[in-house]
């Protein structure tokens, strides 16, 4: 025998359910509870860049939409800073830009959308460059564990293309399952991210 | 903003996958078509990664994780008042402080007040049942709070959820994200669950429930629960290759 590492074990994931809207969005789930819900601002007024329009669905492997997921988003502003004291330069980022969302589906049609500013550009590991790019988090019920993927933009095809994680999907006509479509709806821009959980084109998903 | 001394800036400890659910578990049957068939893609920690919300005590009120009063009309709900409480920690034993914990469950009886839970268990109108707290600089958290009751699910004909409390925390970067599942010590539906059986390790699984704790009772009022949070570890920077930008 040898001597313990003593380490403690991560507490294991367990399925957010059909009622994650109690706890992280009660608004959805029908009361009026908190002060203040977290998560429904994620660029806030006073970022520069881009405003944008995500929108998606989640569809399940029969093809259908999963209507009662719930998404969470995190980026970098415009300039490609997170708000977060670990990035060296988050004193710069905008005044009440957290950089953080929840995102709820419609429940009778599955849809969901956000509001946020398009994210700069930021840096990977070893003097890389990452193309500008949102964190999604996604919870349901039937899903176990959180599923994180990333949502690149179909008009930086340049930085896509050198983007050191894209490069890292080795089936090369899985990397689109990634980008969102850029579309302009009433003069508005609006990125179009449908994420597929299995079966005929798969979303890409990260063990992060 | 600056952030917590105790921590270490570095990675975090590669996820141990052995101890979660995999995606597809048969026996909860909304995996089967929610679950991914390919592998995922193993991601170093960047940036992206290592950084995440950041939350504060402005953001939440006092009463907030106080579900015996959060949501209370005309009186006290009904049920069996517990206080859960332990701390947030990461594998190096480190505690997690100034992060996000919210929690959610159903009322004595078992019925979720959510417009989408038709169970024939009434709603109580003085409980909402969800709650929110930012763990303190010693990674404490508490609750106090109505045990929840056991319901039914169309899962298998007969199948009911033992008594749980569902519990989402942060952690200091998006990489530790994490959302579980409480359960109380002794309840006999635990063995039952598919959801719980979701867990490959049953060492894991007993890391679930928490414990009564008879010295945080409060004496004529609450009984008290425990339950310590783990997420994951981060490397010390002995050695490490610091990652470039940083």
């Amino acid at each position: 025998m040898v001597q313990s590492l003593n380490y403690l074990k991560e507490t294991s994931s367990q399925t957010a359910g059909p009622y994650v809207h109690i706890g992280l969005a009660p608004g959805a789930a029908g009361f009026d509870i908190y002060r203040e819900e977290l998560g429904w601002d994620i660029a806030g007024p006073n970022a520069a860049g881009e405003r944008i329009r995500v929108e998606g669905l989640v569809i399940d492997g029969m093809g259908a939409p999963v209507k009662d997921v719930m998404l969470e988003a995190w980026q970098a502003n415009a300039a490609g800073i997170y708000a977060h004291p670990e990035d060296p330069r988050n004193a710069e980022v905008e005044d009440g830009f957290r950089g953080w969302g929840r995102i709820i589906t419609d429940f009778e049609t599955g849809v969901w959308g956000f509001d946020t500013i398009k994210p700069g550009a930021t840096p990977g590991r070893n003097g890389s460059v990452q193309a500008p790019h949102i964190n999604l988090w996604i919870v349901a019920r039937g899903i176990n564990i959180g599923l994180n993927t990333r949502l690149y933009f179909e008009d930086e095809a340049d930085a896509n293309a050198n983007d050191p994680v894209i490069n890292l999907v080795e089936q090369v006509d899985r990397r689109d399952t990634l980008v969102a479509k850029r579309t302009e709806v009433d003069g508005k821009v609006v990125y179009r991210f449908d994420i597929t959980l299995q079966g005929e084109g798969e979303t890409v998903f990260l063990d992060i | 903003m600056t952030g917590p001394k105790t921590l270490p800036k570095g990675e975090f400890f590669m996820r141990d996958r052995n101890i979660h659910p995999p995606a597809y578990t048969k026996d909860y049957k909304t995996s089967v078509a929610r679950s991914p068939q390919y592998a995922m893609l193993s991601l170093e920690n960047t940036r992206s990664e290592i950084t995440g919300p950041v939350f504060g005590h402005n953001d939440v009120d006092a009463i907030d994780n106080d579900l015996i009063k959060n949501y209370a009309k005309e009186s006290d709900p009904i049920g069996e008042r517990i206080i859960v409480h332990g701390r947030v920690l990461d594998e190096n034993g480190r505690p997690v402080p100034n992060t996000l914990v919210e929690i959610w469950q159903a009322n004595a009886g078992g019925r979720y007040r959510h417009k989408k839970d038709m169970y024939l268990a009434p709603i109580d109108p003085n409980f909402g049942g969800c709650g929110r707290t930012v763990t303190d600089e010693d990674g404490y958290y508490f609750f106090r709070t109505i045990k929840p009751g056991a319901y039914p699910w169309r899962n298998w004909v007969n199948s009911w959820r033992p008594a749980h409390i569902h519990v989402s925390v942060f952690g200091s970067g998006f990489a530790q994200r994490l959302i579980t599942q409480l359960y109380f010590e002794g309840d006999p539906l635990i063995p039952h669950c598919p959801i719980v059986k979701t867990i490959p390790d049953q060492d894991a699984i007993n890391r679930l429930v928490a414990a009564l704790d008879l010295n945080a009772t409060v004496p004529l009022d609450t009984i008290a629960y425990k339950f310590d949070i783990v997420l994951r570890g981060r490397r010390s920077t002995l050695f490490e290759n610091r990652l470039e930008g940083n």
